[in-house]
């Protein structure tokens, strides 16, 4: 009997073609979608069926219709307010769970998971009955009115950036401060040289990833917005009640572009930061 | 002799962590351009000197004086001292001629002077090369290399390693430790070396004290610390040993030494031996002989090997002498031929020097 000669093959996923396939098809079903909507957006019709040539026309109608850019201007005011706001609670927690020790920690860090693993729908239908529980004011003067959506937004926010700086800082133990101190840096000098400069890439990258959060978030908003305070993504699903034209097409195309290059700019930080892990 | 120049000295440093007395009513001198080391099993508060002397802890009692400069309350950013840590505590976020301009930046030196230095110290640990690089790029003998010239290029008045060597492999350790004490005698600074590891104390420092338990058992010079060691302690701790019980008597002046192991053994010496006093003797000192050397100045013994270790130069073997003691002596593998002499059961003679025989207290 003729012995079959087993040849030994190391692992290669790179040379794999059934992977290749599985990863295309993949790859298509994901994002056909995103390129079909902002392919139509350039489409000359009314209707996103047929391909009728190109055009620009829907982007120069966004900028005439005011309704569109007061919700776009009320989610930038969002988007940036809670940013700041919950980096701010994100560096403080992130630094409070990694240097200090106090009552029932144990229990916080599980707690701070919570907003990002509930379902959004009941987060907001929580913050809806909340607000009205406390009787939140109605205010009727223009940045007052979005205060309701950047509480909301800095609840759910502010634990992804406390996670990614936490997840920074706990590369830099002790020893690395006292031998910040040990070459003549006093506590303040090493909260500045050492800790600051330490954490800045996952301080940009958590700040990009908030900004993209809160810009893109629709159901917490839905449920928080007020008439007088509408959302790009609100005012888009109230579009859509209408029909979809080529201008939510165009609309939606720009929320994408300005998050694509939010999320670019975050990763990048990210693997500066990855680099640095020693091995 | 001169007396040199003290450096530091602590005197009755004391340190407790809760119930445990890490450093325990410590005193010491070290002298300007010393290479001084302290060896200790783990645990025994070795590092916590160091640290107290870098000012990362308070102690509870005692002082640290620096060039002769009451600092027991000195800020650790103000001593002029510098550590190496036994993670290398390289900052991870810098490059390597970041990590070393760190402490010459805070002292607002100018920068054309901090080049020069980084430049020096980079072509001194063999660096040079590698300014650009993150320490997450460097193997773990680089990282070393720029933790020491990170402390160095300070010059401090003492550099302090905290088991700098502990992470490398055996080659490169060799290799490291060689130029540890290349680079403190070109430099002409004084370094202080906490350890566990003996052969690298006795390599690389001009004096080793032994610590145990929070306490200094004893300080000497290293080849003093060997061959005259004056306790068990340090006697075990510093290599391997036989030690020999038995009780002492003076006739004449010259002490007689009746041991369990070997009978009775002339000295020859007018010294008594201290109370709860031993003898020991190192296993190399003990050589192998053809019979029974009944020379007036050897003791003499014959009996069967038990156990055999091969270390490729050197062999370990343990004799039984007919009275069930046993002994340890160490073989030089001279000839390769030889090696079938050392299997176990087989009956050899050996013998040593009175002169070897150390006094060992308890």
């Amino acid at each position: 009997m003729k012995k079959r000669i087993q040849h030994y093959t190391p692992v290669n996923y790179a040379k794999n073609n059934t992977l290749k396939i599985i990863t295309f098809i993949f790859l298509v079903i994901l994002y056909l979608p995103i390129i079909n909507l902002i392919m139509f957006s350039f489409n000359d019709s009314k209707r996103n069926i047929v391909w009728r040539g190109f055009t620009s026309k829907y982007y120069e109608k966004l900028f005439e219709n005011e309704m569109l850019f007061l919700a776009f201007s009320n989610s930038m005011t969002i988007a940036i307010t809670s940013t700041i706001i919950s980096t701010f609670l994100g560096i403080t927690t992130a630094i409070a769970l990694w240097k200090f020790n106090f009552y029932l920690k144990k229990y916080y860090d599980v707690a701070l998971l919570f907003p990002i693993i509930i379902p959004e729908i009941c987060m907001g239908i929580s913050m809806l009955v909340f607000f009205n529980y406390i009787n939140w004011p109605n205010f009727q003067l223009w940045p007052f009115t979005l205060s309701s959506i950047i509480i909301a937004h800095v609840s759910f926010i502010f634990p992804f950036v406390a996670i990614i700086i936490r997840a920074r800082l706990s590369m830099l133990n002790n020893e690395i401060l006292e031998a910040g101190q040990d070459l003549g840096a006093s506590k303040y000098q090493v909260i500045r040289k050492i800790i600051i400069p330490f954490m800045s890439p996952a301080l940009v990258a958590s700040a990009l990833l908030a900004f993209t959060l809160s810009l893109d978030d629709f159901v917490v908003t839905f449920f928080t917005s007020g008439p007088n305070s509408v959302t790009l993504p609100v005012k888009i699903y109230s579009m859509v009640r209408f029909g979809i034209s080529p201008e939510i097409n165009a609309i939606s195309t720009l929320l994408i572009l300005i998050i694509i290059i939010c999320t670019y700019f975050a990763i990048r930080f990210l693997s500066k930061s990855n680099r640095e892990f020693m091995k | 002799m001169t007396e040199k120049k003290t450096t530091i000295e602590l005197k009755k440093l004391t340190k407790k962590f809760g119930d445990i007395i890490a450093v325990n009513d410590v005193s010491l001198k070290i002298s300007e351009n010393d290479f001084f080391t302290i060896l200790g099993p783990s645990g025994c508060g070795k590092s916590t000197i160091l640290r107290l002397i870098a000012g990362l802890e308070v102690q509870d009692s005692g002082a640290v004086i620096i060039n002769n400069k009451d600092s027991s309350f000195v800020q650790a950013n103000e001593r002029p001292v510098n550590m190496v840590f036994q993670s290398y505590a390289l900052f991870p976020h810098l490059s390597v001629r970041d990590n070393i301009e760190f402490g010459l930046k805070l002292k607002k030196i100018s920068n054309t002077d901090i080049k020069i230095r980084v430049e020096e110290i980079l072509e001194l640990v063999k660096m040079n090369g590698y300014d650009f690089k993150l320490p997450s790029e460097l193997s773990g003998g680089q990282r070393q290399r720029v933790a020491l010239a990170r402390a160095i290029v300070n010059k401090p008045k003492i550099v302090l390693l905290d088991e700098p060597l502990s992470a490398l492999d055996a080659n490169l350790r060799m290799e490291m430790q060689q130029e540890l004490v290349n680079i403190q005698r070109n430099l002409k600074m004084t370094f202080m070396l906490v350890t566990h590891d003996q052969d690298e104390a006795l390599s690389i420092s001009s004096k080793i004290a032994i610590m145990e338990n929070g306490k200094i058992i004893e300080t000497n010079t290293a080849t003093n610390m060997y061959e005259y060691p004056s306790k068990k302690f340090s006697a075990e701790f510093l290599g391997r040993i036989n030690i020999i019980e038995g009780a002492s008597s003076l006739i004449d002046n010259r002490m007689l030494f009746n041991s369990d192991t070997f009978g009775k053994i002339n000295l020859e010496r007018d010294i008594k031996l201290p109370k709860d006093g031993v003898l020991g003797i190192r296993p190399e000192k003990i050589i192998i002989e053809t019979g029974l050397n009944k020379q007036k100045n050897r003791v003499s013994m014959n009996g069967t090997i038990t156990n055999w270790t091969y270390y490729g130069d050197v062999s370990y073997i343990t004799i039984e002498l007919k009275n069930k003691s046993k002994v340890y002596i160490n073989v030089q593998n001279v000839h390769r031929n030889s090696l079938q002499e050392l299997n176990i059961g087989k009956k050899l003679f050996a013998s040593f020097d009175i002169n070897d025989l150390i006094i060992l207290e308890k």
